[in-house]
């Protein structure tokens, strides 16, 4: 009989993680964290996978957590296990992914003496984390592992950092469980302000003009709040855009749906946004990759933004209705209002804005030359689409051309199904996401839609993959290039190609068979859809290397600096492009 | 809007309640410094031992805009229980406290030391040819002070930063 006071640092954390429900955890073992790694081979319980590098452990668990919901869970050991986190700390902190990084440290006796792998994590983490301990002695162990969960879930989710020294996981101290403990500070609000949800459905029945703009905080708030938009959809009829992180939070087979808002969205979403009357922005964040030039940012509109975390408002674009609350406790109240004060849309102006829209969906924007030649990306990615959409597969991508072809191309009728690194762009983000997806759900289809340069960042994952038998499905859009570098050079730097062709890249179906997985090469479109079948039913790890035109630009585009109705749509644009200064010095 | 060199800049004293702990006072400086916010003037000390609560006094500057992000991102740190903005929800008082060194012989001493009696500045320290004043106040007086102490042989001036508090009956 072991009393709670008997317990270990090692043994108190497992059981912290066994009480928060951790049945994953992705990492890698240094001399810091031999104490727990001595836990985790004594129990059963919690499930460790070893990843090849720790990068590749944090964007594993964001991959879980974005597909499952959860919080994901990292454990690496001090110093550079420590600082190779720090991308993927980073890249949850933008996109809002729920984690807990668990870091090795030195014994607390030396910290700060420069002692062997000492890193200052918390000093380095605190920009890259919604929050960061320092745990200095056993006894706070179990209420910092509780008190990370409720921080990293909670309010805007976020990655957590908790320092571990290696004297206080060895210590013996006393457990608590997560019912004992309540955060002093932390209690975001999750309930918007009546007031502000009867004012903003009163403007959204005046309207003549709305669009509603969904983002990932829809997602976030989770599957009621994702059903309530749906709801919310049909109950107007407005028409709709999501961002990129927003992707699945309504069906895209919505008739209402305009596709994708922003640099790379559709003419109809990005017109529909410049030229609404009310916009409606649920859980989204006016990031610069969908507002252009904030100065001409839909000019005419009144606009509603509900989000829960009152440093999204008023930053970047200021808006007249705030809500601050979670989307689904918000828009609950939004519907029940809507429907108690009995509110009708402008039947009349809506059908005259959906003829204005449908104008503008004639242009079918996402249209490309076919070609018999070369396989296009384009149909790279529709033909992946077609060919899979039975299985609904979990789509996660690399950054580059590849990932906005995958997000214009593929159409999301379920959230959680597409796992892309959008405020940090992350190459090499994909192949671990994915894999951390692939843990949570075995038996689904997982594909990385990949470039043959992003894949490279963290391809060491392909051990990680054989070793645990995950059949990660890798779909290499392989164009020669930095992709959407050559992109911009063309488009910004006259043509001038500085460092965005590699000459060399290694053989990927021979890689695939180096890690003990598949692979295939495709070069012509008449053989894509039979090499992608092979990918799909080859059971285990596959690399399909797909050669695709390495001359294609991602149309349409908003050039760096412009505004909405300054879209280039096509090749045929290029030579008017607005050559702004200001553009020039944007990202 | 972009933003933060835009003009109608406004001085703002803001309060903020915090736990007392490790890495928060790096967190709040971490916060201006890294999303380019002002600091004019930072100050932080313990006020609640039994609650484990500091205080950080900070003045800063921007547009309405600005100042707004800048209170929503300090509500966003975990360990902050409450930002008040107290140029916004004033009146408030404000002062600051400088100890000035001032070296010198003849009519130069005999001039300091009465300008220190305006200012109702204390002598802390002196020598036969030095003061130590210490003066208390708002910062355009502390300023005005020590300009007029600069040709009178000033050689050393440490200053708090501000402190502020509400004027009334009311907690913060
Ligand atoms: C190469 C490249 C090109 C890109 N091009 C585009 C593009 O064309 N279009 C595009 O849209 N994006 C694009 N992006 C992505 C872009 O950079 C941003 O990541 C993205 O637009 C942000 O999505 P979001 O506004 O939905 O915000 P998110 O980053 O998902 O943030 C969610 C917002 O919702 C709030 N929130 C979270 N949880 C809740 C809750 N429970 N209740 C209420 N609110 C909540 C948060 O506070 C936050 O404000 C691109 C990225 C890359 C790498
Ligand atoms: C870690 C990292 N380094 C650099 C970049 C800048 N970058 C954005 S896209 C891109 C090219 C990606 O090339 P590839 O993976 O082949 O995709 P493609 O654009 O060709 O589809 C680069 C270098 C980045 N986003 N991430
Ligand atoms: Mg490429």
């Amino acid at each position: 009989m072991s009393h709670d006071h008997d317990l270990n640092g090692a043994e108190i954390l497992l059981k912290a993680l066994a009480d928060q429900g951790v049945e994953v955890v992705f990492g890698y073992p240094g001399g810091a964290v031999l104490p727990i790694y001595d836990e985790i081979f004594k129990q059963n319980r919690l499930r460790h996978i070893l990843v090849r590098h720790e990068q590749a452990a944090v964007h594993a668990a964001e991959g879980y957590a974005r597909a499952t919901g959860k919080v994901g869970a990292v454990l690496v050991t001090s110093g550079p296990g420590s600082t190779n986190a720090v991308t993927g700390l980073l890249d949850a902190m933008l996109d809002s992914t729920p984690m807990v990084c668990m870091t090795g440290q030195v014994p607390t006796s030396l910290i700060g003496n420069d002692a062997f792998q000492e890193a200052d994590t918390t000093g380095i983490t605190r920009p890259c984390s919604k929050h960061n301990y320092l745990v200095k002695d056993v006894n706070d162990l179990a209420r910092v592992i509780h008190e990370a969960f409720y921080v990293a879930k909670s309010g805007r989710p976020g990655p957590v950092v908790v320092d571990l020294p290696k004297d206080v996981v060895t210590a013996k101290g006393r457990y608590i469980g997560p019912d004992k403990v309540r955060h002093k500070t932390y209690k975001p609000k999750v309930k918007g302000d009546i007031a502000a949800i009867e004012a903003a459905v009163d403007l959204m029945a005046q309207a003549k003009k709305p669009i509603l703009y969904l983002g990932g905080g829809v997602i976030n708030s989770g599957l009621e709040a994702v059903a309530l938009a749906t709801k919310l959809v049909k109950m107007t009829g407005f028409p709709f855009t999501q961002t990129l992180m927003g992707l699945g939070a309504v069906p895209a087979s919505s008739p209402q749906y305009l596709g994708m808002v922003g640099m790379h969205g559709t003419f109809e979403a990005n017109l529909a946004m410049h030229d609404c009357d009310v916009m409606v922005c649920i859980g989204a964040r006016f990031d610069d990759r969908v507002t252009g030039k904030t100065s001409t940012f839909s000019p005419k509109s009144k606009k509603i933004h509900i989000d829960i975390d009152p440093s999204s408002i008023n930053k970047n674009v200021v808006v007249d209705i705030p809500v601050v609350g979670d989307v689904g406790h918000v828009l609950e109240d939004m519907i029940r209002v809507w429907k108690a004060k009995q509110l009708h849309v402008d039947e009349k102006a809506l059908k005259s804005w959906w003829r204005e829209i449908d104008g503008w969906r004639a242009k079918d924007c996402l249209r490309y030359t076919k070609s018999k030649k070369v396989i296009k990306p384009q149909y790279a990615i529709e033909r992946l689409y077609e060919l899979t959409r039975d299985k609904d597969p979990i789509i996660a991508t690399e950054v580059g051309q590849h990932q906005m072809w995958a997000a214009q191309f593929s159409k999301f009728d379920q959230p959680r199904h597409w796992l892309s690194s959008g405020g940090l762009g992350t190459m090499g983000f994909g192949l671990p996401a994915a894999m951390g997806a692939q843990v949570a759900f075995p038996e689904k289809l997982v594909i990385d839609i990949a470039g043959e340069s992003s894949i490279q960042m963290n391809i060491q994952e392909m051990a990680t993959l054989a070793q645990e038998r995950l059949p990660v499905k890798i779909f290499i859009m392989n164009n020669q290039y930095l992709g959407m570098v050559r992109q911009w050079q063309e488009l910004l730097h006259g043509g001038r190609y500085a460092e965005s062709h590699m000459d060399v890249h290694p053989d990927f179906v021979k890689l695939a068979e180096a890690y003990g997985a598949k692979g295939r090469r495709v070069d012509k479109p008449a053989d894509l859809d039979a090499a992608i079948m092979e990918m799909i039913e080859t059971p285990g790890a596959f690399i399909l290397d797909v050669r695709t035109d390495a001359s294609e630009n991602v149309f349409p585009m908003i050039p760096p600096g412009a505004a909405h109705n300054e879209m280039l749509l096509g090749p045929e644009d290029e030579a008017e492009k607005p050559s702004s200064e200001d553009g020039m010095v944007l990202v | 809007m972009t933003g933060k060199h835009q003009p109608h800049t406004h001085r703002h004293t803001i309060a903020v309640l915090v736990d007392n702990e490790p890495g928060v006072l790096a967190r709040v400086i971490g916060l201006f410094s890294g999303r380019g916010y002002n600091i004019e003037s930072l100050t932080v000390a313990e006020v609640a031992a039994r609650d484990n609560l500091s205080r950080i006094t900070v003045v800063t500057s921007g547009t309405a805009q600005i100042i707004e992000q800048i209170k929503a991102q300090l509500s966003r740190l975990v360990p902050v229980h409450k930002v008040v903005d107290l140029t916004n929800e004033g009146p408030a008082v404000e002062r600051e406290l400088a100890l000035v060194k001032v070296a010198g012989i003849g009519e130069k001493r005999v001039e300091s030391l009465r300008i220190a009696g305006i200012f109702r500045a204390h002598t802390v320290d002196s020598t036969n040819e030095s003061f130590v004043f210490e003066i208390v106040g708002r910062s355009d007086k502390i300023d005005a002070f020590i300009n007029l102490m600069e040709p009178l042989g000033l050689v050393d001036v440490s200053r708090t930063g501000v402190v502020a508090i509400a004027r009334g009956t009311q907690p913060l």
